[in-house]
Parts: C-alpha cells; sequence; structure tokens
C-alpha cells in the first residue's frame, strides 16, 4: 500500500494507545496488492511505533468487527482497535 | 439515541424515566471514577470512543437484553475527561421482577465493558499517564 492523499479510497482510523504511538489518528491509503484488512494491518506495523499493533487486532470495518481475510474496497474504514476498556 | 454524552449523567433521571406501574423493580448500575488502580493513585481520567462504532454497539446490546428478558434498559457513558467519584457509565433495568432487572443489568454492563470501542487514559499522582489495557495480566489479577 502507499500512503497518499485524502482523495484516496480506504480510510485508516486509530485510537488510544495505537494513535499515541503511532503519532497519528487517520491516514488515507489506496490498496495497491490484495486489499485486505490484513494488508492494512502489515502496512500499519510496518510504520514507525506500529509494533505496539498486534498481528491479530481487534479491527471494525465499516463500524462491524471484521476478520484479517475481508477486503477492503475503496470508501471503506478500518478502524484497528487497543483493547477495549470502557466502563 | 445517543449512549456517549460529554456532560454529567443524571442516573436518578434515567431510573425514573424508566419507571412505570408494571415496572416493579428497578436495578441501577453506577460506575464512577475509582482513585486508585493496580496500587496506583488516579487523580483523573479520560475517556475516548470511537463514537459511531460505540453508539451502534450499545444498541445492539440493549436489544440483546430486551430480547433476553422482559425488561426496558437504559444505558449512558462518559466520555473525556473526569474527575475522582464522577459518575462514567449508568445502566438502568427495568421489568416486571427483580430477577430480569438484575440479570439485564448486568448483562448489559458487562457486554457494555466487553464491546463497546471506549478507552481510558489515567493520570497519576505524579503526573504520569497510562492507558488502561484490561487484557494485560495486572489487569486481570487487579480487575472484578
Amino acid at each position: 500500500m502507499q500512503v497518499s492523499q485524502p482523495t484516496a479510497p480506504v480510510r485508516v482510523l486509530l485510537f488510544a494507545r495505537y494513535a499515541d504511538l503511532l503519532g497519528f489518528q487517520t491516514l488515507t491509503l489506496v490498496p495497491t496488492s490484495v486489499p485486505t484488512v490484513a494488508a492494512v494491518v502489515e502496512h500499519l506495523r510496518g510504520l514507525p511505533g506500529g509494533e505496539v499493533i498486534p498481528t491479530h487486532p481487534l479491527v471494525a470495518l465499516n463500524l462491524e468487527r471484521a476478520s484479517l481475510e475481508q477486503v477492503v474496497s475503496a470508501g471503506d474504514e478500518v478502524a484497528v482497535l487497543p483493547p477495549m476498556a470502557g466502563g | 439515541m445517543p449512549f456517549l454524552t460529554g456532560g454529567p449523567i443524571d442516573p436518578q433521571a434515567l431510573a425514573q424515566d424508566l419507571a412505570a406501574p408494571a415496572r416493579g423493580a428497578e436495578v441501577l448500575f453506577i460506575g464512577t471514577v475509582r482513585d486508585h488502580h493496580g496500587g496506583r493513585a488516579v487523580v483523573e481520567l479520560e475517556y475516548s470512543a470511537y463514537g459511531p462504532m460505540a453508539e451502534r454497539e450499545c444498541t445492539r446490546i440493549m436489544e440483546e437484553a430486551r430480547n433476553r428478558w422482559p425488561v426496558e434498559i437504559a444505558l449512558r457513558h462518559r466520555v473525556g475527561r473526569l474527575a475522582i467519584g464522577d459518575v462514567a457509565v449508568v445502566v438502568v433495568a427495568a421489568g416486571g421482577h427483580r430477577d430480569e432487572a438484575f440479570a439485564a443489568c448486568r448483562y448489559v454492563i458487562e457486554e457494555t465493558k466487553r464491546r463497546v470501542p471506549i478507552w481510558k487514559r489515567e493520570r497519576y499522582a505524579g503526573g504520569e499517564e497510562a492507558w488502561v489495557d484490561p487484557t494485560a495480566a495486572e489487569e486481570l489479577r487487579t480487575s472484578p
């Protein structure tokens, strides 16, 4: 995947500890190879600070919990979620 | 229905809203900000959330509870900066009898903690801050 300007298709969201350690909350990616959730996660894990993200993190695709195998398409929103701590 | 709120939650008002002649049992759970965690003194905390997903998940949890027990439910969770003692989360379960009210209230708070994308950053006496990770080993020992 390539990092691109905000006209590109897949919107990636980070929260809490992940956002702190990678240094951003949103990122826009252009899928260039196999456009899966796993590819997004791998891209993030390769960024500075990305080692905080586990190999199998909680991920939401368009607000629903998703598996790594799911395909992402233009306009999708992929959120990588740290362990939840509400309540 | 927004379940996340940046302003104070009024537990009594939520309980009052669900009061009805046929509802002989109301269970009110109030979660407040604790002044300690894992042996450290907490001075304040901040909740953040993935708002749209959190709202969707709260709606789903309440529907599940209503489908499982004959109850009506209210749920609110704070986001933003909170002081010690502030109300962080409120669940009200109202039904005909206490069995369903207790069971539904317990279900909603447990599922909320487990499934709703909300995160908590604590600030400790001394100024350090840390994101709370309930899956960490220390948390499993210290949190019921």
